[in-house]
């Protein structure tokens, strides 16, 4: 049994820790493609005071419908990203989730598909969800790769949802059930 | 610009009135069905005060991107049920709709369909949505017709979000762009 969920090979999910973190998280949001592969809300630059207003209102308004992660490196500890799982609605096993590798030089290594099995495991084994969904964008092709390598289906076309440079682009809504996550773990692991 | 923009051929939708729909609430809660029709919360009975306060809180303090109505019957006054646009304010033009006819004995009258009319209406004309999303049920056969009949069409099926009555339910996605909404009206 592993149940060893916060550490993976390179990363680890830790918490928000306001004085290590906010400066980090500040830089991120400072980047608007990487705010646009995380939300659909406008990019917007934030302070890292206003990253903290925004993280304790998170922490005292939704604590059992939010569960936020940020992401370290294992060597150094250094926040890289974040991941998060919302919409939690536990009647019925199921919830929406959303991950990110905030700073440009840690992309490309990986640490994405790593953090999205952490999560995959997280809320499978952790949680005992049933069902779980991502959202993004048609035009994030990365990210729709990274999903259905990981055994999600795109399973809602939401067309003309997003406008983004000067054009209309489809929301895409990615499931992925308990029972094909852990086939596809079995037959990862024969 | 003649005809009053939130009145249909059946229904008119009108302010929410904290007493009023906290009464009216209490009421319909406790039908569970509606209940579970309605949306993925747990389906508890609501007492008329809980109801009311909770009511006014989000009167209160309201929020910029929901516009909630009742439902009101043209022929009598008489409130049936409630409607409403979520999340209506981001860069992209798309918004939530939602709807419940709580007053059983209306069910099946056409009533939800004309207030479904009106609402787009008014997300179209008034609020300038490029599109108008909705989720709807697996059970719910009913309300997917009736908005399959006003327009909306299906976008996708999200597998056995729903855990109800000891068996798992998908959850559909639908959704009507501007130029379908627009292309409708000349066809009715």
């Amino acid at each position: 049994m592993n149940s060893e969920l916060f550490e993976g090979k390179n990363i680890r999910f830790g918490a928000f820790d306001p004085e290590r973190d906010a400066e980090a998280f500040s830089k991120w949001t400072h980047d608007t493609e990487y705010m646009r592969s995380i939300q659909f809300e406008p990019a917007r630059p934030l302070s890292p005071f206003q990253i903290k207003k925004q993280l304790e209102e998170w922490q005292k308004e939704e604590h059992e419908k939010l569960f936020f992660f940020v992401i370290r490196t294992r060597t150094d500890d250094r926040a890289i990203g974040e991941a998060r799982i919302y919409w939690v609605q536990w009647n019925h096993g199921t919830a929406m989730g959303q991950l990110g590798i905030g700073s440009p030089d840690d992309r490309d290594k990986g640490y994405d598909g790593e953090a999205l099995d952490m999560l995959l495991q997280y809320v499978f084994e952790e949680m005992n969800l049933h069902h779980f969904a991502i959202n993004t964008v048609e035009n994030n092709t990365a990210r729709q790769q990274l999903l259905e390598c990981h055994g999600f289906q795109c399973e809602v076309r939401r067309r003309q949802a997003i406008f983004r440079d000067g054009r209309y682009w489809d929301g895409l809504i990615y499931g992925i059930l308990v029972e094909e996550w852990s086939a596809r773990r079995s037959g990862l692991h024969e | 610009m003649s005809k009053s923009l939130l009145t249909g051929r059946l229904v008119r939708l009108v302010a929410v009135e904290p007493d009023q729909r906290g009464e009216l609430d209490a009421k319909w809660s406790r039908d569970s069905e509606y209940l579970q029709l309605l949306n993925f919360d747990v389906a508890v009975p609501r007492g008329t005060k809980q109801s009311q306060e909770w009511t006014r809180r989000r009167l209160e303090k309201p929020s910029p991107d929901h516009y909630p109505f009742m439902i009101q019957r043209l022929e009598d006054d008489q409130i049936i049920g409630e409607t409403g646009l979520a999340d209506t304010l981001n860069p992209h033009g798309d918004c939530w709709f939602y709807i419940g006819i709580g007053e059983r004995a209306m069910w099946g009258r056409g009533y939800g369909s004309d207030a479904t009319r009106v609402i787009l209406r008014f997300a179209f004309q008034e609020l300038n949505m490029h599109r108008v999303s909705l989720g709807v049920f697996e059970y719910n056969a009913r309300a997917k017709h009736s908005y399959e009949k006003v327009g909306f069409v299906e976008e996708g099926r999200q597998r056995a979000v729903l855990h109800r009555n000891g068996r798992r339910w998908d959850g559909f996605v639908m959704g009507i762009l501007r130029d379908e909404w627009e292309k409708h009206q000349h066809e009715e």
